[in-house]
């Protein structure tokens, strides 16, 4: 089925669907916060007033926009040209800051002084209780414990930043418990807090609005990218786990149908690749999960993939057939993420060398093209783990 | 055709009598002996009777279901199963199936609804499918003979608590506090504004759940309301090693206190 951009990546409307997918499946209790909430992004989104506060706050406090940058280099190497949208540049390391920038000014608007936030590897935990330190606001972090461990030092960063951290001991320990203990906060305490949800997923209008606060980041690089190249790319590629940088960067190129977007996910975390429809977390999409319907763990070396569903654009634009997914392995991503520093000088986040392990394995396919890949995010966080990885193969 | 199903029909009745309706809560496949909890319930007076099917992300649980499925889970506890299992509890009460959308949608709507029907369930509960989404799961259940039992929220507001009230089915749960499901000492002063509300709203039986934890609390709620479900404080007495028989004597107590308000 050929996808009709005209209705690709559009307001979903009142029911927050995306074709089959999304929706708004939660207890009552939220149902009205869910409604309060879109009431307020869409008169928010409407105001140019609040979309002059949160443009100066992304160009003088997060630092975009970000630049998209000729990977020479590595271009060469590859034979085709590698474009790297630099997220991970911006302040607090990744895109993440785009999103909380504009949930917490949207807090603030709705008279909310307490945030609730889930993370994985960290970077939506540093980055809500960056924004949150910023407005004066209250900041509760749920974490898998199993993640603390793995990315201690964004940890002590969240709590550096006047957050509380709270582990989430259920389950396995990741990112999708976090999300469990985030919404049973939430049920709670939903008349003073906002849920300010990392990712394109949750009931609607999560999945829509955080699309909306990441589309800067496809708008900006089609620019750029024109700029630069004097054209469009051929391929636009972005790791995905909840998918929200690469819906950012697909929202700006969805209706250049010679653009061809694809979504890189890890092997052992493939919704799309290897998931079926399921309904968790508020809304309908490809999920991870036993013959029972059971939620499987995801299992991935990137703390911030480790997620066993996908936001439900994505699966929207799988089915459709307007986007394509693949999978990576652990291996092919730690190679990507040495290959990037030794060529280019960039330590990238484990979450994009997928994307970039990806563009390493079909190189033959990419030669002569231009293709843009998303640099969502900084890999100093992982520098220690991959030393570790790194140490035992050697030593093996 | 009857104006209400078998569920509403049977808690009405009982309701005539001016009788409080008791609906016990056991998480199906804790424990190989569940089943006979579910006959220990009845025995020792429950009205109706929830039986959870454990799903490994459980949004509106606290600490005790969730361990309770976890535990559940861990020794194999599925769908079919625990509908299976039921076949063979001879209840003499209905019996409702409190669970997640993920695991009906997973199995299939009609395939849950002719599994379900034919393990003798009246009533389903699925707290993440709100009137919003009714629709993909209503006319199946309906078709069946399944009655779908809506929860109120304390933040209902009052336009929406009447329609909520006009679609539920069996009876409507009100949802004392706001927050997760758990053992707590006193009644949330949310509680009796809803029973409230929902008794000016609906003529259907209104039965309260969360936090009942005691007889002293299940009289309490019951003040306004028709009724109560009781899970975490059995759930924490199962998980602690109760059988049948002592959960079945907590349920008598449950029972007398409800009894008092004669």
């Amino acid at each position: 089925m050929t996808a009709d951009p005209q209705l690709i990546m559009g307001d979903p409307g009142g029911t927050g669907r995306f074709g089959d997918f999304g929706g708004r499946f939660v207890p009552e209790t939220l149902i009205p916060a869910c409604a309060e909430l879109e009431a307020a992004f869409r008169a928010a989104w409407a105001d140019a007033e609040f979309r002059k506060e949160l443009a100066d706050l992304l160009h003088d406090y997060a630092g975009r926009p970000s630049r998209l940058y000729d990977a020479k280099r590595l271009s060469e190497e590859l034979g085709c040209r590698l474009l790297l949208k630099r997220e991970d540049l911006n302040h607090t390391g990744s895109h993440k800051i785009n999103n909380v920038l504009g949930q917490a000014l949207l807090a603030r608007r709705m008279g909310k002084h307490r945030v609730i936030a889930e993370t994985g590897a960290g970077q939506h935990g540093v980055a809500s209780a960056t924004a949150a330190a910023l407005l004066g606001l209250e900041c509760v972090v749920y974490m898998g414990e199993v993640d603390m461990v793995r990315q201690s030092l964004n940890v002590f960063r969240m709590r550096l930043l006047g957050a509380e951290v709270r582990p989430a001991t259920s389950g396995s320990g990741t990112l999708k418990d976090a999300i469990n203990e985030a919404m049973r906060d939430w049920v709670a305490t939903v008349e003073t807090s906002h849920y300010l949800l990392g990712s394109v997923m949750g009931p609607h209008p999560y999945p829509w609005m955080v699309r909306e606060l990441h589309r800067v980041i496809g708008d900006e690089a089609r620019e750029q990218c024109r700029a630069l190249t004097g054209g469009d790319p051929d391929v636009v590629t972005a790791c995905v786990g909840g998918g929200s940088n690469a819906i950012g960067l697909f929202s700006g190129f969805a209706d250049l149908p010679a653009v061809e977007l694809v979504g890189v996910e890890p092997a052992g975390g493939a919704a799309v690749g290897h998931g079926v429809p399921g309904i968790v977390h508020g809304s309908k999409s490809f999920l991870l999960q036993d013959e029972h319907g059971q939620v499987v763990e995801a299992e991935s070396i990137s703390a911030g993939l480790d997620y066993p569903g996908i936001g439900p654009e994505h699966a929207h634009l799988s089915a459709t057939g307007r986007a394509r997914y693949e999978q990576v392995t652990d291996a092919e991503v730690i190679e990507a993420f040495q290959v990037l520093a030794r060529t280019e000088g960039i330590i990238a986040a484990l979450e994009s060398a997928h994307a970039l392990a990806w563009v390493l394995r079909a190189r033959d396919q990419m030669a002569g093209k231009v293709v843009l890949l998303n640099l969502s995010g900084r890999g100093d966080k992982d520098v220690a783990q991959v030393a570790d990885i790194l140490g035992r193969t050697a030593g093996a | 055709m009857p104006e209400h199903g078998p569920l509403e029909t049977h808690l009405r009745a009982r309701r005539e009598t001016g009788h409080k309706l008791l609906v016990p809560y056991v998480t199906g496949g804790l424990g190989k002996d569940w089943p006979d909890v579910v006959s220990a319930y009845a025995a020792a007076g429950a009205d109706a009777i929830e039986i959870g099917i454990p799903f490994s992300d459980p949004v509106m649980d606290g600490p005790t279901i969730q361990e309770a499925s976890e535990v559940a889970l861990a020794a194999g506890a599925n769908l079919t199963d625990i509908l299976h299992a039921l076949k063979g509890a001879d209840a003499g009460v209905p019996l409702v199936v409190m669970t997640y959308v993920n695991l009906v949608f997973h199995a299939g709507w009609e395939r849950f609804a002719s599994e379900a029907v034919a393990a003798g369930v009246r009533g389903l509960i699925l707290p993440d499918l709100p009137m919003e989404e009714l629709d993909v799961w209503a006319p199946v259940g309906e078709a069946a003979g399944i009655e779908t039992v809506l929860l109120a929220s304390p933040l209902t507001p009052d336009d929406r608590l009447a329609t909520l009230c006009d679609r539920s089915r069996g009876f409507v749960y009100g949802v004392n506090l706001l927050g997760v499901t758990g053992e707590r000492t006193s009644l949330a002063d949310t509680s009796t504004v809803l029973a409230r509300r929902l008794k000016v709203t609906t003529d259907r039986p209104v039965i309260m759940g969360f936090g009942i934890s005691s007889p002293d609390l299940a009289r309490d709620a019951t003040a306004d309301a028709d009724g109560v479900v009781v899970a975490s404080a059995l759930m924490r007495m199962r998980l602690d090693g109760a059988g049948p028989e002592e959960l079945g004597a907590f349920v008598a107590e449950l029972r007398a206190g409800l009894d008092r308000h004669r």
